[in-house]
């Protein structure tokens, strides 16, 4: 039982160190002379690309399984009033209204 | 540190910026609540959310040792999702000074601080934005699990709520002006509906990087996008 203990404690460390390698690698990386505008511009892009589609799946999917009409629905609201240059509090608020009212009316 | 307090306010980001820190609190708490209820240890979920700091690597982590994997197999997973904190220092770096509170600076790097650093062009305010939402995170992230798991399973569903919807609906605001800029709301759908396809075949963790796909159908002309500052 121990064991296991010291086991998982080396697996957090392992994602602990290798997270911040990652982070840490990012902005030297970013700083050499190589990366010409045209890539760092697709590093930003690569960056939205990633927030965008990591946005996606957490609408869609919760561990592994469709996550519901309910929250769909929730992000399909933030969608729209963000088109329509709501404020980012209403849009984060009405969100998360819309989902919980439907989940109150049996939506889930 | 003052002036960009009230820089934030007059631009109107410090009202959202502590609403995302706080959501990201109660989500630590409902995350706390359901690891010690599911049998893990206090200290588990607690020394993850310090020194990882990354919450969707921190439940895939979890999840793949409830299901009786190796913690190794679930570092790799984390890793996997966590690769695209390179990219995202890539694209901040003039946020992440050099020197000790660069070192800081970059374990502040999660995927809403980086969101609304990316949503502001301005330097300085991008700069301010990135720092407080990554302190906020950083200090709520960990006591809302301390919180969660001493509380315990007492707690109410915060789906209930809407709370599940507050991470992507907080990113889709963040990001979806800056794509719509830049041009890149076609490459993005791409990525996004790749991811989605993907996620139920990937390995644990890859599927957020299909996203990545969308650089396929990018037009590469810069001259327009290039950044004024």
């Amino acid at each position: 039982m121990l064991n296991d203990t010291y086991l998982t404690l080396a697996g957090i460390l392992l994602l602990a160190a290798g997270t911040y390698g990652f982070r840490y690698a990012g902005p030297r990386l970013g700083k050499q002379v190589w990366l010409t505008a045209a890539r760092q511009q697709m590093f930003s892009d690569a960056s939205l690309l990633l927030l965008f589609s990591v946005a996606v799946l957490a609408t869609v999917y919760e561990s592994g399984e469709y996550a519901g009409h309910a929250r769909l629905a929730g992000i399909v609201v933030a969608v729209i009033l963000c088109l329509a240059r709501a404020p980012f509090l209403a849009v984060i608020t009405l969100a998360a209204g819309a989902t919980a009212l439907l989940r109150l009316l049996g939506v889930q | 540190m003052f002036r960009g307090v009230l820089l934030l306010h007059r631009r109107r980001i410090l009202l959202p910026i502590l609403f995302v820190c706080l959501a990201d609190g109660l989500v630590g708490v409902s995350y706390g609540a359901s690891a010690v209820s599911s049998g893990f240890e206090l200290w588990l979920p607690l020394s993850l959310s310090i020194l990882v700091l990354a919450g969707a690597s921190e439940f895939i982590f979890i999840a793949i040792l409830s299901g009786g994997g190796s913690p190794f197999a679930g570092a790799f997973a984390g890793l996997l999702v966590n690769s695209r904190h390179l990219p995202f220092g890539v694209s901040i770096r003039q946020t992440i000074p050099d020197g000790m509170r660069g070192v800081l600076a970059c374990h502040l790097m999660n995927d809403e601080s980086v969101a609304f650093a990316l949503a502001h062009k301005n330097r300085r305010l991008s700069h301010y934005a990135f720092w407080f939402c990554g302190f906020g995170i950083l200090l709520l992230w960990p006591l809302g699990v301390l919180l969660g798991g001493l509380i315990g399973s007492s707690i109410e569903d915060p789906a209930q709520f809407g709370l599940d919807v507050m991470f992507p609906a907080v990113l889709v605001a963040l990001t979806l002006p800056a794509l719509k800029q830049q041009k890149l709301l076609i490459p993005a759908s791409f990525g996004a509906a790749a991811a989605v396809i993907a996620a139920p075949f990937a390995v644990a963790g890859l599927a957020p990087l299909a996203g990545l796909l969308g650089l396929c159908v990018r037009k590469s002309g810069i001259e327009e996008k290039t950044h004024a500052e």
